[in-house]
């Protein structure tokens, strides 16, 4: 097994993980607070194209960082808009806003970039290896050679679960997903606090799809998502809507996908393993390992009687 | 003394009904004031505009003597208004404390749990409503989750605590700790506006009462110089009958025949444990119970609905315990569920579709796989007319109904197939006593016609007024067998605790002194 022992393995889990771990939690963000999103992919797709373009025009992939963001901001609002103040139908919505990212990137690439994409010279964000965890096994393997968005990505995580879970704002976003009429009752404002959710969500699916461009590439791919955004939302019913599940569900699907790369060119048929996470996902969806409940009143608009 | 809260004039529209017209009410310190009515009447409607849920079309709220005007809940929260809803405003999957406390957390940025956690503490332990601050609200029973409830109210300081239906979904021992709780907070000073359209629950708790019907405010009385009768004349606006007089008995042969019967639930723990009886034509048998206590499991097993372990089901000299559901139906029994909405009807469907639900395999509603409508909709129409189903429109969905109708399309169905036996499981449940009056009479005119009826029911009275003999189970175990007219209350209630010791005695004549018609 000396395959286990392969640091690129490892790497590579991680390094899978991240544009998955992103949007999922994105995802659990908005779901928390009651707005379905199947926005992902679409979502991503955006805030890919926007860093590279921006990382391009201004020479700063940290400024293309913010573009995507702003960018994934903006499409979650008026997802958020479309969801929330007009009370559509989120499925529906998700795949308007998946199907829009998938043309108006595709679309801009070639207006904007012409036949031969995006320039080579675009600048990428940056990789560090940290001597500290380098040198400490298993760990080390990890973190070898990762995008400085790795680390950001957990950084993230670790925010995430305290927002949601020992603030007083995330104690309001989940009450608003579980049972809006009872926190309305009590005075708090649950469009306001499903917008924030949404839009939360959709800056962090954006960082993911940023990570895709500027992380690990410096270049922009029509659809280069590739169903990210798909398996993210397995990854966040996976994690049971919650920002470390999330990330243990990515770091699962992140494996499989990396196995099978190292395993290419052995009698190992590569293409079982690469298929195990969408097994997976189809397993978690149905509920045969570890149900997942969504949040009560996940999907369903709240009208304002008054 | 003098008035806490005054309500003058007070209206409101909703398109096509006047829900409150020209309200008054007043209400003292430390009373506990009872608003009476039949389900519509506008009890919630008036709670939900000096809530702040609603806005007032004219009128005038005071409080304390000033005039108040409520955007919102959070106005009225502020002004020290506490209400329990009729319907839990509770999120399940969070704690008791995260509930109590949620819109008014401590904290800044971090939210202090610890710090909730403790206030929750004192603060049931001040109004003596004992419930564990870290529990998940979804794993409480529907008592400890009004006591939630309660709890929320007071966190925010109430001054005044509005109760709508509060009993409508508790145990009889919740409703007797909730009569306790609410006593306790009367007597700390605490003004309560206790909605309600049961007249016990009112003459047990209540020191005024004032009744409301079709919007109107009709009358505000003293508890203690009334009667049950009155209160409920007035309710409903005409003479009605609180327990019908019941023909002679003219008992037939023995119908059904229930064998040392043993049920189990599907966590295979046993629910119904070696139950022997017998229900003859022409008698109700009723059997009484507290909730919880095998005898819903029992008339599903008898219905076919569950699995019988051990022991037999025999009716009409034929032994059924092995026969699917349809094929006990073919024999002749007719099944009316407890929860009418979930098992009763189809809500989205129409009256003709739900009427013709037992039979649309057979002709005339279906040849040749073919379902025809038109014989559907004549038959429809012909029950509507029968039985008085209100208002009487075939096409319009079960769900537009009223409770008491919707129970009388159920009861159309299963009584037009001319069954020899009738289960009715809770058949007044949620009613008014002008629809309870006539499904009573319905089941009595049954029986005067032969049929065998098994009725079980949470109800006491119901069980006392219309059964011939009483079957009493308790912990699946049927404790006795007695007969109605010599039985009393008390007699029953005891055997209801499965206890025949002075502590089951006292905790019920309590209860039953109360209730107790004059
Ligand atoms: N939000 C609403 N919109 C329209 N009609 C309503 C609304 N709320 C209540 N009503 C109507 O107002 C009347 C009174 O209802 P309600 O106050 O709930 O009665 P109660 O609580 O006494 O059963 C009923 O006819 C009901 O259908
Ligand atoms: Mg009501």
């Amino acid at each position: 097994m000396s395959i286990l022992t392969n640091p690129q393995l490892w790497a590579g889990t991680l390094s899978l993980a991240t544009p998955l771990a992103l949007p999922a939690i994105g995802g659990t963000f908005s779901e928390r607070t009651g707005v379905v999103n199947i926005a992902m992919e679409g979502i991503m797709l955006i805030g890919a194209f926007f860093a590279v373009s921006f990382s391009y025009w201004t020479g700063s992939p940290w400024l293309g960082l913010l573009a995507a963001m702003a960018a994934g901001a903006l499409i979650a609002w008026i997802f958020a808009w479309a969801a929330i103040r007009l009370a559509s139908n989120q499925v529906v919505l998700g795949m308007a806003v998946n199907i829009f990212g998938a043309g108006i990137t595709a679309f801009l690439l070639n207006t904007i970039f012409g036949y031969n994409g995006t320039p080579p010279s675009t600048a990428s964000l940056p990789t560090i290896t940290i001597p500290a965890i380098k040198s400490i096994p298993v760990l080390g393997w990890f973190f070898y050679q990762q995008n400085v968005l790795v680390y950001l990505m957990l950084v993230l995580v670790m925010a995430s679960h305290w927002l949601l879970f020992h603030t007083r704002l995330g104690l309001r976003m989940r009450a608003v997903g579980e049972n809006p009429l009872a926190a309305d009752t009590l005075g708090l404002n649950v469009w306001r606090l499903r917008y924030t959710g949404v839009i939360i969500g959709g800056v962090l699916s954006a960082i993911g799809g940023a990570y895709l461009s500027i992380g690990i590439l410096n270049s922009f791919d029509v659809n280069m998502t590739d169903g990210r955004g798909y398996i993210a939302l397995a990854a966040m019913i996976f994690g049971k809507w919650t920002p470390f599940g999330s990330l243990g569900a990515a770091l699962l699907f992140g494996f499989a996908s990396s196995l099978s790369t190292a395993l290419q060119g052995n009698a190992i048929p590569t293409d079982l393993i690469a298929m195990l996470p969408y097994a997976l996902t189809v397993l978690a969806l149905a509920g045969v390992i570890g149900k997942s409940v969504a949040p009560a009143a996940d999907g369903i608009p709240y009208k304002l009687d008054r | 003394m003098g008035d806490f809260l005054s309500v003058t004039e007070l209206t409101k529209a909703f398109p096509g009904v006047l829900a409150n017209d020209h309200i008054n009410l007043t209400l003292h310190r430390g009373e506990v004031h009872a608003i009476l009515g039949e389900n519509g009447a506008g009890k919630s409607t008036l709670m939900k505009l000096i809530y702040g849920l609603y806005e007032p079309d004219s009128g005038e709220i005071l409080l304390e003597g000033n005039p108040v005007h409520f955007h919102s809940p959070r106005d009225a929260i502020h002004a020290g208004i506490g209400m329990v809803h009729q319907h839990f405003m509770l999120i399940p999957a969070l704690t008791v404390a995260d509930n109590v406390v949620l819109g008014d957390e401590p904290g800044h940025i971090r939210y202090d749990r610890k710090q909730a956690e403790e206030k929750v503490r004192s603060l049931s332990n001040q109004y003596k409503l004992t419930v564990d601050a870290t529990a998940k609200v979804g794993d409480l029973s529907v008592g400890l989750q009004q006591r939630v409830e309660i709890l929320k109210a007071f966190y925010r300081k109430a001054k005044l605590l509005i109760l709508d239906e509060p009993t409508a979904l508790l145990t009889p021992q919740e409703t007797e700790e909730l009569f306790s709780i609410i006593r306790h907070l009367r007597d700390e000073g605490i003004p309560i506006l206790f909605i309600s359209h049961k007249l016990d629950e009112v003459r047990a708790v209540a020191n005024r009462v004032t009744v409301m019907r079709a919007g109107k405010t009709v009358a505000t009385l003293s508890v203690a110089g009334t009667t049950s009768q009155q209160l409920a004349n007035l309710m409903v606006g005409r003479d009605v009958v609180l327990r019908i007089e019941k023909q002679p008995q003219q008992r037939g042969s023995v119908l059904l025949d229930i064998r040392n019967l043993e049920v189990q639930d599907k966590d295979k723990h046993p629910r119904v444990r070696g139950v022997s009886f017998q229900v003859h034509a022409g008698e109700v048998f009723g059997l009484a119970g507290i909730d919880g206590n095998g005898q819903f499991e029992l008339v599903d097993a008898i219905a076919g609905l569950l699995n019988v372990f051990r022991g037999s089901v025999w009716f009409d000299g034929q032994n059924i315990t092995r026969l699917s559901p349809g094929a006990r139906t073919a024999t002749g029994i007719a099944y009316v569920p407890q929860d009418r909405q979930v098992e009763g009807l189809v809500l989205n469907f129409d009256l003709v579709e739900n009427l013709m639900l037992r039979d649309f395999r057979r002709r005339p509603f279906s040849r040749n796989g073919w379902l025809s409508r038109q014989a559907a909709v004549k038959y429809a129409n012909d029950l509507i007319q029968r039985f008085d189903i209100r208002p009487p429109d075939a096409l319009r969905k079960a769900a537009d109904l009223s409770g008491g109708n919707q129970q009388k399309v159920i009861l159309a169905r299963e009584v037009a197939r001319d069954p020899k036996l009738l289960i009715v499981a809770q058949p007044t449940r949620g009613l008014d006593v002008g629809a309870i009056e006539g499904i009573h009479r319905q089941l009595l005119h049954l029986r005067d016609l032969g049929k065998a009826i098994l009725l079980v029911s949470l109800e006491l009275d119901e069980i006392m007024s219309l059964s011939d003999r009483i079957g009493v189970i308790h912990s699946g175990v049927l404790q006795d067998i007695v007969d109605a007219k010599t039985v009393t209350r008390e007699k029953i209630g005891l055997l209801m605790t499965g206890s025949r010791s002075d502590e089951g005695a006292r905790i019920l004549s309590s209860d039953i002194q109360e209730v107790r018609k004059p």
